[in-house]
């Protein structure tokens, strides 16, 4: 199934202020993989990321997600395969209450009200939070709007899930919750983070990012254990890779 | 803004979300409404008080069966009310003709059209706080869409009010920020005022590109499309052109005037 695919192949990216942020990044994920984006501040997590549903258009290079080649014009074909969750869920959520935010997405592909309905809640049954359905986001805790926020995402039936910093600013039992739903899903994930301890749980494959530039790629455990390499890119061993055998 | 202020704005949202027959009503029959009766209050004379009262039964029955709290409604005219004070506030001042008596006093024009002006002020604030507190801000964009109004307002319309509260919570930030390491110094300059509304402008300037890229992640394309799309029925029928009625008829007979003829028995 090819319009699971992500694939990223010597993508440029400078900023109108001349900030180079990407340099050349060629990466490929698969049909149902999950991998974790991870790398210092400022390492081009974030503008990787808003190629993804054509917030940013490339410098030079290319983005491929499905069938979709990224240009202007196919910018909306590719926003419906991919669905963003971002930073800050305060962001994401506009609408009054939550159904109507989680029904905003299929409202905008043009589907009927009552189905609309349906998918939104269906969404949100599958994060655990239908019963906040009329509640207005803005008075829900962190964690439920992280939630909510996937499930306005997850609305829009898209093939690819990226996600951003999900399990920031969330308390630890939150973010468990938030680690055994994202275990459940399916779809290809990526996720760009600095929670490696949840890398270790749920990303099997792992792409490291500084200055722009893709330094490696490869299995979490390998990678994430290497301590020389974490520290070269502003990053750490994560604790529960430290320790291999009882106390 | 001070906090509670900044809190009503969001229990204006909370009363938008209510249910009640107001509130099932189609956001246009309600427009079409409230636009009629404050059309009727400002068509009166500067002079009229007494003919104006029985209008007053519009946004009280309107309140009761919305559900709007008479304390929250009271509190957004006050805060409004010192416009209205400043319009009319010079009229007793100006305006000494006797048109009246109360009692021993003499009534002057002034006064008269001093608290012309208040009465017609409390009735169309309170008809549209109302109109917004019994269909909410995005219900009646979409209404308002569909009667024609041009969909660039309409947007502008929802951002702005989104907006409202992305940069009131920025500037509640910057305040905090500066509070916590002011503690009894000096007021600011009028420099340090610049550098924190530049702040805010940039602050807020970013959140907005950031919630127009989840907007635009998630397929918006301009459109308010709303989930409950309201149909016209005949409750929307009997409501407009009950009210409508009601309105055009304490307009055209000053039903204060027949009252009081009817229990004084045409004396006066």
């Amino acid at each position: 199934m090819s319009h699971h695919l992500v694939e990223i192949k010597d993508l440029v990216f400078t900023y109108p202020d001349g900030t180079e942020a990407l340099k050349g990044v060629s990466l490929k994920i698969t049909h149902g993989e999950c991998v974790a984006i991870i790398g210092g501040n400022g390492a081009g997590k974030s503008t990787l990321l808003q190629h993804l549903n054509g917030y940013l258009m490339p410098t030079s290079g290319e983005v491929r997600v499905g069938d979709f080649t990224l240009t202007r014009e196919t910018a909306k074909d590719i926003r419906r395969c991919v669905g963003m969750v971002f930073q800050d869920p305060d962001d994401q959520l506009f609408m009054p209450t939550v159904i109507e935010d989680v029904a905003f997405g299929p409202l905008n592909l043009g589907l009927p009200a009552r189905e609309s309905e349906t998918r939104a809640l269906e969404a949100l049954e599958r994060v655990g939070m239908a019963h906040l359905r009329n509640r207005p986001p803005y008075k829900l805790s962190a964690g439920e709007k992280r939630a909510v926020a996937i499930a306005t995402a997850l609305a829009g039936l898209p093939d690819v899930l990226v996600m951003d910093e999900p399990s920031s600013n969330l308390d630890p039992r939150g973010r468990r919750r938030l680690i055994e739903l994202l275990k459940t899903f399916e779809h290809t994930r990526m996720i760009a983070t600095h929670d490696l301890e949840m890398v270790v749980e749920i990303c099997p494959r792992v792409i490291v990012l500084d200055h722009g530039k893709v330094v490696v790629a490869g299995a979490t455990p390998e990678i994430l254990g290497d301590e020389s390499l974490m520290l070269t890119h502003g990053l750490e061993k994560p604790h529960s890779l430290k320790h291999h055998h009882p106390h | 803004m001070e906090l509670k202020q900044y809190m009503e704005m969001g229990q204006m949202d909370e009363l938008g979300r209510k249910d009640s027959p107001v509130h099932r009503l189609d956001a246009r029959a309600q427009l079409v409404t409230t636009f009629a009766f404050i059309l009727v209050v400002m068509s009166y004379s500067r002079y009229e008080v007494a003919a104006l009262m029985p209008l007053l039964i519009y946004p009280v029955i309107l309140m009761i069966m919305g559900g709007v709290p008479p304390g929250f409604l009271l509190r957004k005219i006050v805060i409004a009310t010192p416009f209205a004070l400043f319009v009319g506030v010079f009229n007793p001042f100006l305006d000494h003709q006797v048109v009246g008596r109360m009692g021993a006093y003499p009534l002057t024009g002034g006064w008269l059209s001093f608290v012309s002006i208040m009465l017609r002020f409390v009735l169309t604030v309170s008809a549209a706080v109302i109109l917004v507190a019994c269909t909410g801000i995005h219900r009646l964009c979409a209404g308002g869409e569909r009667m024609g109004m041009p969909r660039v307002f309409v947007v502008q319309m929802m951002f702005l009010y989104r907006y409202f509260f992305v940069i009131g919570d920025e500037g509640l930030r910057v305040v905090r920020g500066v509070e916590m390491r002011s503690a009894g110094a000096r007021p600011l300059g009028l420099r340090m005022y610049g550098i924190l509304i530049g702040q805010l402008l940039l602050r807020a300037m970013d959140r907005a590109q950031r919630i127009y890229r989840a907007m635009v992640a998630r397929g918006f394309e301009g459109e308010v499309r709303v989930l409950h799309q309201a149909r016209w029925g005949w409750h929307e029928t009997v409501f407009v052109v009950g009210w409508v009625a009601f309105f055009m008829g304490a307009r055209l007979w000053n039903v204060s005037l027949l009252l009081g003829h009817r229990i004084t028995g045409g004396v006066g």
